[in-house]
């Protein structure tokens, strides 16, 4: 029986998985790699309380008349949903795991530049999560992830401040790795690793960055606002008290609409990674690529109001939000093209990563394209407030940055876990997973097109075609996402080991073995070419 | 280790007593009637102060590049929250409102 | 024995050393580390800028919408104490400057710590000040939001509003100090223990970026809550 030499070695190899032992080892660590495992445990279990939530959403809506839950519940549920997976799945997802994990691997550096403020990140993670679930178990909360005024610091009987207080600890989480990133892109770069050499992962996580420090602060300083009037009722906020609520979705909106770029950025650097070791060539128009990351950072910020068209905002106001709208779109399309050019005679292969990315541009592009529906003063006073609007931003955040995080997951395993996956099981859930989205999502634009309302518990009987379809797609979609869950958790005990580089693919990370050592690189390595060198340096083949 | 600037105490002392200077004009000036004015000569000598200190205590004067470039960032978009909040808020009693919407559109002045 | 260079705050270097005890390990120099982290306190003023920002946005917004009440509230205000802790910040930053400075001339610990010393001083006078002096006073008057808010004048409702930020903004600031001392008085601690010396003095410069950030919030809350129109 031949021994396979790779798994003798990366067992009795020492790296950052079993260079120390114990709970303590792990909740007391500075190893950046460690703490990306460490959000990935937490995202995933809050993901799956968010998904729960989702599912009964679906569930209820198979009947007209609402099959399981009463109307007020159902507020509950959506709202959950929404903060969830928003606060506490989708912007910490690819940042925090495949950041923390790849970031300084990727510009060739030992670890963040502060490390200690890297784990401090986690537990504040762990510590607004808490809040959060507190307020879920507690009897929840019924305002929507928006927290619109006046109802929420006015009306609203349910735990408003401690899902505030959650979300408003979780966003020192945000803000501290977003500052520690962009100290570690700056100054630990390696010797040759010039901003132009950089992987597009990292451009993104940079652009990501910028969002995170200068926006997030932004909905402390709200949801303390809001809080403060929820106490003391002195008409920041309330109409009858002489308040502005439209104010409170200005400030709301200034961190909350850049946030949906910080949850499709780090998406987009992934795809980049993927699409262009999946087509073994270099991405097109790298510095299109980058700078567009850095546009659609700054852009985002001036977009906003086009989530109050219908609110009472000023047309003058709404005409300006509305052309940055548009001009918005043009970075993300700018990426689409060049990932399209790169595959354009690229050598292409379908491995499960790029199933995810190839499913990533065709969905990102549909949803954005329905953004300009949306972007458009005239028709997002018919589609705002539907099912058009919940088709649009699920496409771009399921079908996009979700999907971006499972084929950066699923790129990126054998390194941060030494295994390989199975195969045909990813490529199989990755089909299923784009089957069941769909499914689940197309309808609801034909809903929201033929005048649905969103968050409503029960709707008129000529929807209910509609409804069943998309939770039919639903529930594929639920299972499509199990089934990595079981091969992934097999696959850390069960896997064959994965040498260096299973991909061949370029990129400092691809250089250390599987899993890599604590300091990530026995030398500091010195950088002498530019990013995604295929065609000049393509990578050997592993020793059989 | 490379040298970083060491400030001349007659720096630190030139930029203390130059906001020392500035607070006492402040001050004075609102004692002042000068209707909107006061506002903004108000803000300009805070300008001045913040520059004072940002350039010598905080040694921006001496920084590389990257310092500057965070603290522009900053304003900026501090900048742009404030003039695009304002423009909502502030030229939403231009349009006319349509009859039937009632006085929702604009907030009340209470008394 | 090999000679070993000492400064005057604290031992550093042996010969036979190559890395620095200060020195973290993934930072290849102490002028690299020193670099990161002002640059990481940079970037956390810039996010202070921000956060201060969105509630100065919202304090503007409706004084310009209520402004007749806000001037009257407004003159409720003491502007002499205000001048004089606006001069009592100023000064700390000036000590404060003093003793980053002092570290990178290796001066004796003693004038670092008593300079730092003065720094807290200074800024626990303005907290008495601030306290017990301007916020006792009005408690006594009568206008604190949600606790005994009761005027008699007209505007009342944009008075209180106007109190509600006043109290707000200037607690928010005051919390910053706090946390302010709180730090220097773990740098004292660290300097009198011999942490810190011309080569390593980076958390001092790191807190003092944070206190001047302090000082300048204050400069640009002064005006705006004390010096609203003509007395």
């Amino acid at each position: 029986m031949s021994v396979d030499v790779a798994e003798l070695s990366s067992r009795s190899r020492v790296h950052y998985l079993n260079e120390s032992y114990g709970v303590k080892s792990w909740l007391l660590t500075t190893d950046h790699k460690r703490i990306a495992l460490l959000y990935l445990v937490s995202i995933t279990f809050m993901f799956l309380v968010g998904a729960a939530a989702a599912a009964l959403m679906r569930i209820q809506l198979l009947e007209p008349n609402g099959a399981i839950v009463q109307p007020e519940t159902y507020n509950k549920l959506f709202s959950i949903h929404g903060i969830i997976m928003v606060f506490f799945f989708l912007i910490p997802s690819i940042p925090a795991v495949l950041g923390n994990f790849l970031v300084p691997m990727m510009i060739g550096a030992r670890d963040v530049a502060f490390p200690k403020l890297n784990l401090l990140s986690w537990y504040i993670y762990v510590v607004g999560s808490l809040f959060t679930l507190y307020c879920v178990i507690f009897g929840g909360v019924d305002t929507g992830w928006t927290f619109y005024t006046p109802f929420s610091s006015t009306y609203s009987n349910t735990h408003v401040l401690a899902a505030a207080l959650g979300i408003f600890i979780t966003g020192f989480s945000s803000i501290l790795t977003g500052l520690n990133f962009i100290v570690t892109i700056h100054r630990m770069r390696a010797p040759g690793m010039t901003w132009f050499r950089l992987p597009l992962f990292i451009w993104s996580i940079y652009a990501t960055s910028v969002i995170f420090v200068l926006g997030t602060p932004v909905l402390a300083i709200t949801l303390v606002l809001l809080t403060l009037e929820r106490v003391l009722h002195v008409g920041i906020f309330d109409p009858a008290l002489g308040g502005d609520p439209l104010l409170f979705q200005d400030l709301f909106w200034f961190y909350s609409h850049p946030a949906v770029y910080i949850m499709v950025l780090p998406a987009m650097g992934v795809v980049s990674e993927l699409v262009a070791a999946y087509s073994r060539k270099r991405i097109y128009g790298y510095s299109f690529v980058a700078f567009s990351s850095l546009s659609i950072a700054f852009i985002s910020f001036l977009v906003w109001g086009h989530h109050m068209f219908v609110s009472g905002q000023s047309i003058y106001a709404g005409l300006v939000f509305s052309f940055m709208s548009f001009l918005v779109a043009i970075p993300s399309a700018i990426k689409v093209f060049n990932w399209t050019a790169t595959l354009y005679k690229g050598s292409i292969s379908y491995d499960a990563p790029m199933l995810y990315a190839l499913g990533f541009i065709g969905l990102f592009t549909m949803g954005g394209l329905t953004g300009l529906f949306l972007a458009s003063l005239a028709t997002d006073v018919h589609l705002n407030g539907t099912y058009f609007i919940v088709a649009h931003f699920h496409y771009i955040m399921v079908g996009g940055a979700v999907m971006g995080f499972m084929g950066g997951i699923h790129f990126w395993w054998p390194k941060i876990t030494g295994r390989l996956y199975p195969d045909k099981w990813a490529r199989l859930a990755a089909l299923i997973i784009f089957a069941g989205f769909n499914l689940t999502f197309f309808p609801q634009f034909m809903l929201g097109y033929l005048g649905m309302p969103r968050r409503y518990a029960v709707y008129p009987a000529q929807f209910q075609v509609l409804n069943v379809m998309s939770t039919a797609g639903a529930t594929i979609l639920g299972i499509g996402y199990m089934i990595p869950l079981i091969y992934l958790i097999w696959s850390i005990r069960y896997g064959p080991a994965a040498g260096p580089n299973p991909w061949r693919a370029k990129g400092l990370e691809w250089q250390t073995p599987s899993p890599p050592p604590k300091e990530n690189f026995d030398e500091t390595p010195i950088v002498t070419e530019e990013a995604y060198a295929y065609a000049t340096s393509p990578p050997e083949r592993p020793r059989a | 280790m490379k040298a970083q600037t060491i400030v001349p105490v007659k720096v630190y002392a030139g930029a203390f007593a130059g906001l020392i200077a500035l607070a006492a004009l402040t001050t004075g000036l609102a004692y002042v009637h000068m209707e909107i004015w006061n506002t903004v000569a108000a803000l300009t000598i805070a300008v001045a102060k913040m520059l004072l200190v940002i350039l010598f205590f905080m040694h921006l004067r001496y920084d590389r590049g990257m310092t500057r470039i965070v603290i522009i960032a900053g304003l900026l978009w501090l900048t742009i929250l404030i003039v695009l909040t304002a423009s909502d808020v502030f030229t939403r009693s231009w349009s006319p409102i349509p009859s039937g919407w009632g006085p929702a559109i604009s907030v009340q002045q209470k008394q | 024995m090999p000679p070993v260079r000492r400064s005057a705050l604290g031992p550093e270097m042996t010969a036979t050393e190559t890395r620095p005890r200060a020195l973290e390990e993934q930072f290849e120099s102490l002028d690299a580390q020193h670099d990161a982290r002002k640059l990481g306190m940079w970037i956390f003023l810039a996010t202070e800028v921000m956060f201060f920002g969105g509630l100065f946005m919202t304090y503007t917004i409706y004084r310009e919408l209520y402004l007749p009440g806000f001037e009257q509230g407004s003159h409720l205000l003491e502007v002499r104490w205000g001048a004089l802790n606006t001069g009592v910040l100023i000064l700390s930053s000036l000590t404060m400057a003093l003793a980053v400075r002092s570290a990178q001339v290796a001066a004796r610990r003693f004038i670092t710590i008593g300079l730092l010393g003065i720094t807290m001083l200074l800024g626990t006078a303005f907290l008495a000040i601030k306290f017990l002096l301007e916020w006792r006073h009005d408690y006594a008057q009568h206008l604190v939001p949600g606790i005994n808010f009761a005027y008699a004048g007209p505007y009342a409702a944009h008075v209180q509003l106007f109190f509600c930020f006043y109290f707000f903004m200037t607690a928010l600031h005051a919390l910053h100090l706090i946390i302010g001392i709180g730090i220097l008085a773990v740098l004292a601690f660290l300097t009198w223990r011999g942490r810190f010396s011309d080569q390593y003095y980076s958390p001092l410069e790191v807190a003092a970026l944070y206190w001047h950030f302090v000082d300048i919030v204050w400069i640009f809350l002064f005006p705006l809550l004390y010096l609203i129109g003509g007395r």
